[in-house]
């Protein structure tokens, strides 16, 4: 019944390499801006304005979530789709043109940010020519994944692929309405909008790139890689496509929290801070039925590295959706807006979820590139997964308490009226935090690098792998 | 009828699909479909030796 015809791995290794490249990239730069917080003269302000914080922030956020996170996306959800719907690749040139044309866009914004070319908008600071390439490689991409969809063997569409789907539309639809811009020169463009419209779109955008980017997609992962590894299959099929809708239905009206307190008119920001409230049940329904699955299996949790990655970071991604929707409460985000708080949230989601599953899923995927199914060491992938942990729980830690401390002094005041602390006060008092933080940071990046080592071993000498495609038919015998 | 009456339209038909998506999902007609997609995964042998946590699971 076997076909000659094996999967397209290709683009699938060359994304899992990256994913772990560009996670050392990203997460250097995390830990330099880290320490220029707690070390101000390694702004190198002699140099020029080149290392500056400012110049760096987004480098390390674009590294990150698109290079990193993107990588690991575009490699798992070509993998899942085709085993998923025994087929290969619809137009696997358009494919292998992805890879290339996100790598560009990943090597121009490292060039573009430091120089100082930016739109100014958080996690779409890239000027426009490289916005117009972002939307030519993505409608390649989501023409390749709809097109490998449509041509599959199987009568069902498994729920992976659903999450990977919304993923791959609703960020097509996000980048292209909010990048929209008015060029005035090759590096320089101004925003179609205007005031509290140019705002509430851009954060609009922001928070379903958080939805869809760094939790539908991830979710994608989540529903292939933890049943497989658990070797069961996921704990409630109903609540996947329950949960799935309802966090379809939701995400959208939620971005206004990013704007409490600000000119966006006070009932926008009521209804994000309901609709944020709401997505707590969502969420944790996604929890809950990655975790439940290892129902019965625990005992797996013991032994198998790969597994304390995937359930920790659904783990994490628990404390930060309950986080979220507490924040923004609007008494709550009188607090802690603008303070360190946000930093810690965002991080529990990014290092704990989005960075830990990705992790898992590249573990398994690496070796079976290759035509094996364990990694060089799996010792090794416990030591990452210990040094990744405490790493996280550090940084998040310290990020809690400089948050509230911050929001407190900032809003102590005198019996008179005036403010208790002046804003340098506020800065000085976070310092020890910043050096604890960066302890985080050097940790876990530490962790990427002995992945990297691990990946090194186990691809030397190796020859790719390439898997038969199998008839469903055949497969289920 | 003004703008925001299709408005308060649309929230509502989203709000019923949903239910109806909810009490679909919940239906027993479902429940077959959606036992057959959950082995999907499972479903692809990729010719290699077996994952490690099967491996795990035999070793204890």
């Amino acid at each position: 019944m076997q076909s000659q015809a094996t999967y397209n791995y290709k683009v699938v290794r060359q994304f899992s390499i990256m994913t772990v490249v560009w996670g050392i990239v990203g997460m250097l730069v995390g830990v330099i801006i880290a320490a220029q917080l707690a070390f101000p003269a390694l702004n190198l302000s002699e140099l020029g304005e080149w290392f500056h914080f400012g110049r760096l922030r987004p480098l390390h956020t674009n590294a990150v979530i698109f290079a990193f996170g993107g990588c690991a996306l575009f490699a798992t959800s070509y993998y899942v789709v085709q085993r998923t719907c025994h087929t290969t690749l619809f137009l696997p040139k358009l494919a292998a043109f992805t890879f290339w044309g996100w790598q560009v866009v990943i090597v121009l914004a490292a060039i573009t940010l430091p120089l100082g070319f930016t739109a100014g908008k958080e996690y779409a600071e890239l000027e426009w020519p490289i916005d117009l390439l972002i939307a030519v490689v993505w409608v390649s991409y989501a023409i390749v994944f709809f097109g490998t969809i449509a041509k599959r063997k199987t009568s069902h569409i498994y729920v992976a692929n659903w999450f990977f789907g919304a993923f791959i539309l609703t960020v097509a639809l996000l980048h292209i309405v909010n990048s929209a811009a008015l060029p005035v020169s090759l590096t320089k463009s101004y925003s179609a909008y205007a005031g509290a419209q140019d705002a509430m779109i851009q954060w609009w955008y922001g928070h379903n790139a958080v939805g869809f980017f760094l939790t539908a997609g991830f979710l994608g992962i989540m529903y292939y890689f933890v049943p497989k590894q658990a070797d069961r299959p996921v704990y409630s099929y109903r609540l996947s496509v329950v949960h799935f809708w309802a966090l379809i239905f939701t995400y959208m009206w939620a971005g206004p929290h990013h704007l409490h307190y600000t000119a966006l008119p006070d009932w926008t920001q009521s209804v994000g801070m309901i609709f944020s409230l709401i997505l707590l049940a969502p969420s944790w329904g996604g929890m809950i039925n990655g975790i439940m699955t290892l129902s019965g299996a625990w005992h797996k949790l013991r032994t198998d590295p790969i597994l304390k990655f995937l359930i920790t970071s659904l783990s994490f991604y628990g404390m930060s959706t309950f986080e979220g929707p507490m924040m923004s409460i609007k008494t709550v985000n009188a607090l802690s807006h603008y303070t360190d708080w946000t930093v810690g949230h965002v991080h529990s989601g990014a290092l704990g979820w989005v960075a830990m599953i990705s992790i898992g899923a590249i573990y398994y995927l690496i070796p079976r590139m290759y035509g094996k199914t364990e990694m060089y060491s799996t010792k090794l992938i416990t030591t990452h997964f210990w040094v990744a942990t405490i790493g996280i729980v550090l940084y998040i830690a310290s990020m809690w308490i400089a948050g509230v401390m911050q929001g407190l002094m900032w809003r102590a005041t005198n019996p008179d009226g005036t403010l208790t602390y002046s804003f340098i006060e506020s800065v000085k008092a976070s310092y020890p935090f910043w050096t604890i933080r960066l302890v985080g940071g050097v940790l876990f990046l530490g962790g990427m690098f002995i992945m990297f080592y691990n990946m090194i071993k186990t691809i030397a000498g190796q020859k790719a792998y390439e898997a038969p495609v199998l008839s469903p038919a055949a497969a289920h015998a | 009828m003004d703008i925001n009456d299709l408005r308060s339209i649309v929230t509502v038909l989203g709000f019923t699909c949903f239910i109806g998506i909810c009490l679909w999902a919940y239906s027993s007609r479902a429940k077959a479909g959606f036992d057959e997609a959950a082995q999907l995964p499972f479903g692809d042998d990729d010719g290699l030796a077996p994952v490690s946590g099967r491996q795990s699971r035999e070793g204890k």
